[in-house]
């Protein structure tokens, strides 16, 4: 099989890959560009630990092949803290104790991030819903979930 | 040097305290890194075959053609693998697990295995190996497996534990007893005695990182393994036995682990990468699939157990006994035995007799799963006692505490209790709000107690005082779920300084002392001991050090808010040290300073917890939701709550998957049907209500600070709550795990058929 060239943009860089054609955008992502953040749960698309965002919508990104990424817009969890600083939910889900083990949070951060960005003041169910793709075995999901509402608030202004 | 463990009442600053933890940047950012997360240059990428059959003899392998395939470096099969187990009947099932010899004993066992430079190659190459199967009868089911017709799983397998001996060999592999009082007897004097039989199916750990490692075995016998695991020392030690590699040679990291729940305990892939690296001569990365967790790694067993249980009108227990059938894989472990252990740990009981029979199927290895075995017999006879409170017409909750165990109790399974948790438990759960919130249409509550043993086990760690009064704290248990964080506070606390000096990391094998792996909820119980016996040395040092500073004897200088100070009259001008002024002059006063601790920590204390919930069942469809659940612990004493909290959620949210979904299934084929996340259905976010959690603190008498293991307990009393919780939503008695829509649905149209 001989490669297929793409151009993309990921976490606001442009970026030139060479791929197979049934390369997932996962592998890419991991053994290509070296942005190891997205974790292979299951490579069937039901775990979410893979999550990345592709044109503002969440993706699993074991199911979008690498070729699919061109002239796309990726977020990655790579780039979703701006240099130092934390992105609300991250910071959240670090005082909240969301997490244990954390293989799962990367994917968590990016779902929730897309939640939060089209709707920025859901309701519990809502968040519980919304996240329903992303699997974790640690915590049960209660700190997750008050994490995601907490980051929310104070992305609203409402916790200052 | 010895170490007084006993239990001290003091106040403490940095303990029950909850700082951001010293792993959450990195989680959060996306550069932890886990198994597969790490590569080596060169590397090569190995991939397995697994037997299609769940038995069948292996009649010849032929790697020829795949050896031809462009890209593939190196393919093994068991004859790479040579016994040099010496007759120890655990590490050659360990051997045979890790790769079939004689026989394939379940569907996904593995026979061989291919190391190519990509995946494609490794692919192409597997379709290329030839292997000569003669299929053989199997069993998968657990009743089906003790049947005296069954296929036998080994023909060279005896009972063990009864007498006579037998002289034929069976699937029942082993029988063991517990117990004390003369049951008969105790249900001669019962009113009212229950006896019922429940089965519960096979479940997985579920952790979401697949077993992953990089292994590297050098020319000149030097090898080096990175890998997820639970236990990184143990892993060295079974990777050198069954590739005859010298323990000081084999370099073992651990990599940050995403999820175990004892899943990560045993050695599958390891040897295997080990193998293929040394056959070929470079590095060998190996990372399961997900089909290959769930076929090939160790589920938890599937069980059928029978409980009888004897009370008085007035509801005290006069008798108690059970049956407890486990199925093991095809290699014999203790899992029966540790529920026959477990089944009654929670009451007095004067007259109880348990039986635990570990029964050979056609299934994989049976692992460790969090508090391994009690929550299938917890289910069965927490389901017996609710039943048995409701014949007597008396509180289920009330009926469990007159019957419950306290200090001073002769436990089922042999040892008399020192001060521990499951009446405060339950007393919490009566006065607990929840407990008198009322309940909707199609609701049911149900609650639930459990045990676990908790155990402690050989530990080392190295504490390092560093120039700058900051503190390196190198332990050798594997953080599963925060104990960086709680043993950061634990060092803190002793030493007196602030939690932000201390920086926790994880040794791997070549650096530290030997450490039992991170299971029996034992990281932070004996962990945080080795960590104060280290501290307390430490601080011996620095009063040497200060002695010397001051020109004083060392008698003179006590330990106090992170400083030396002079003590008496005599010595009052003198400033106090802090750790920070010591560590700077360390140079000139000894050099650098360190505490160190090596100790097997016995007395890991007893676990109890109380769950309740309620549930509410759709009559129609027979699909159930879980809108309330409660969980009340003993932890001894909390040392970091939030990530005792999320011990106590986390391990009820697997306990509600298992009792509701998740379940393995197999076909006539004796083939896994649901090896995937789609169709074993673990819990998802909108599954499941918010879980409130009540930490309780009884003081475990061994631990300085009173503290217990926390991770395991939290998922023995779910199955049984949420049974009960549906027996009282739809009036049957639900007693087939997991209680998935077709059983209520099943169980409401045969009450209806009458």
């Amino acid at each position: 099989m001989s490669s297929i060239a793409v151009s993309t943009t990921i976490n606001d860089d442009d970026v030139e890959f060479l791929c197979q054609p049934d390369e997932t955008l996962l592998d890419v992502l991991r053994n290509r560009l070296g942005l190891m953040g997205a974790k292979e749960g299951c490579g069937t698309g039901d775990c979410g630990a893979c999550s990345a965002i592709v044109d503002g919508r969440v993706v699993c990104s074991c199911l979008v092949l690498g070729a699919e990424a061109q002239g796309r817009t990726i977020e990655t969890i790579e780039g979703m803290a701006n240099g130092s600083e934390l992105h609300p939910l991250q910071r959240k889900f670090i005082e909240h104790a969301a997490l244990q083990c954390g293989i799962c949070t990367p994917g968590f951060l990016m779902a929730a991030k897309a939640l939060l960005e089209v709707n920025p003041d859901p309701t519990e169910t809502e968040i519980r819903f919304w996240l329903a793709g992303n699997l974790c075995r640690c915590t049960g999901y209660d700190k997750i979930v008050r994490a995601v509402q907490d980051a929310a608030a104070e992305m609203r202004g409402e916790n200052a | 040097m010895s170490f007084d463990a006993a239990y001290q009442d003091q106040k403490l600053k940095s303990v029950g305290t909850r700082p951001l933890r010293p792993d959450g940047v990195d989680k959060v950012t996306g550069r932890a890194r886990y198994g597969a997360d790490f590569n080596m240059p060169g590397q090569l990428v190995a991939r397995i075959l697994r037997s299609p059959h769940a038995h069948a003899r292996i009649k010849s392998i032929d790697t020829n053609r795949a050896e031809a395939v462009k890209g593939v470096k190196a393919i093994i099969t068991a004859a790479d693998l040579p016994d040099l187990t010496n007759g120890d009947a655990g590490t050659y099932a360990i051997l045979d697990n890790c790769m079939a010899r004689e026989k394939a004993m379940y569907d996904g066992h593995a026979v061989a295995a291919v190391a190519a430079i990509d995946e494609h190659a490794a692919r192409k190459a597997l379709k290329f190996i030839e292997v000569e199967y003669e299929v053989l009868p199997h069993v998968t089911d657990v009743d089906a497996a003790m049947e005296d017709d069954a296929p036998l799983v080994k023909d060279d397998v005896f009972t063990t534990g009864v007498e006579p001996a037998p002289t034929k060999p069976s699937n029942i592999a082993n029988r063991a007893e517990f117990g004390h009082g003369d049951v008969e007897k105790g249900f001669g004097a019962a009113d009212v005695i229950v006896e019922r039989s429940y089965k519960t199916e096979q479940t997985h750990q579920g952790y979401i990182e697949p077993h992953a490692c990089v292994a590297n075995c050098n020319s000149d016998g030097s090898a080096e393994l990175w890998v997820c695991t639970q236990g990184h020392f143990v892993y060295r030690q079974n990777c050198a036995d069954l590739l005859g590699l010298e323990v000081s040679k084999l370099r073992v990291t651990s990599s940050e682990i995403g999820g175990g729940f004892g899943g990560k305990t045993h050695v599958w892939a390891e040897p295997v990468a080990l193998a293929l690296s040394r056959k070929a001569g470079r590095p060998v990365k190996l990372v399961m699939s997900r089909e290959e967790v769930f076929r090939a790694s160790g589920p938890t067993s599937a069980t059928s157990i029978d409980v009888r249980i004897g009370a008085t009108k007035d509801g005290k227990i006069t008798a108690a006994e059970a049956t407890l059938r486990y199925a093991s894989g095809p290699y014999a472990d203790m899992w029966a035995e540790l529920g026959a252990m477990t089944s009654f740990a929670c009451y007095d009981l004067e007259n109880v007799k348990t039986v635990g029979l570990e029964i050979l199927v056609n299934r994989p290895k049976t692992t460790a799963y969090r508090a391994p075995s009690a929550p299938m017999a917890a289910f069965a006879v927490e389901s017996a006692i609710d039943e048995l409170a409701h014949k007597i017409d008396m509180d289920a909750v009330d009926f469990r505490i007159k019957n419950a165990a306290s200090e001073g109790t002769k436990s089922s399974y042999g040892p008399v209790y020192g001060p521990i948790g499951i009446g405060p438990t339950l007393r919490a759960a009566k006065e607990h709000p929840h407990m008198s919130a009322p309940l909707g249409k199609n609701q049911g509550r149900g609650m639930a107690c459990g045990f676990w043993f908790n155990f402690g086990g050989q530990t080392c760690t190295d504490l390092n005082v560093n120039a700058d009064g900051t503190v390196t704290l190198a332990v050798g248990t594997v953080d599963v779920g925060g104990s960086r964080a709680s043993l950061s506070l634990i060092a803190a606390e002793e030493l007196g300084i602030e939690y932000q000096d201390i920086k926790a990391v994880i040794a791997d094998t070549a650096t530290l002392g030997y450490n039992d792996m991170t299971d029996g909820s034992r990281g932070t119980f004996s962990t945080s001991m080795a960590t104060i016996s280290a501290a307390r040395n430490a601080i011996t040092v620095m009063r040497e050090r200060a002695a010397l500073t001051w020109d004083i004897p060392v008698e003179d200088v006590y330990w106090e808010d992170g400083h030396a100070h002079a003590a008496g009259a005599k010595h009052d001008n003198r400033a106090p040290l802090s750790v920070k002024e010591l560590a700077a002059e360390a140079g000139n006063t000894g050099g650098p300073i360190a505490g160190h601790s090596e100790l097997v920590a016995d007395g890991a204390g007893v676990s109890f917890a109380t769950h309740i919930c309620d549930i509410e069942v759709d009559p129609e469809t027979g699909s159930s939701r879980v809108v309330r659940y409660t969980v009340i612990q003993d932890a001894g004493k909390a040392v970091h709550p939030s990530y005792v909290e999320g011990q106590y959620q986390g391990g009820a949210a697997q306990g509600i998957g298992w009792a509701l979904n998740e379940e393995y299934i197999y076909g006539e084929d004796g083939r896994l049907q649901n090896p995937g996340f789609l169709d074993y259905r673990i819990p998802v976010c909108s599954d499941l209500p918010m879980i409130d959690t009540q930490i309780l603190e009884i003081p475990n008498p061994n631990h300085p600070y009173g503290v217990r293991g926390v991770g395991e307990t939290s998922i023995v009393p779910p199955l049984a709550a949420i049974a009960n919780a549906v027996s009282n939503a739809v009036g049957v008695r639900m007693a087939h795990i997991p209680i998935s829509p077709p059983r209520i649905l099943a169980a409401l149209t045969d009450a209806a058929d009458g």
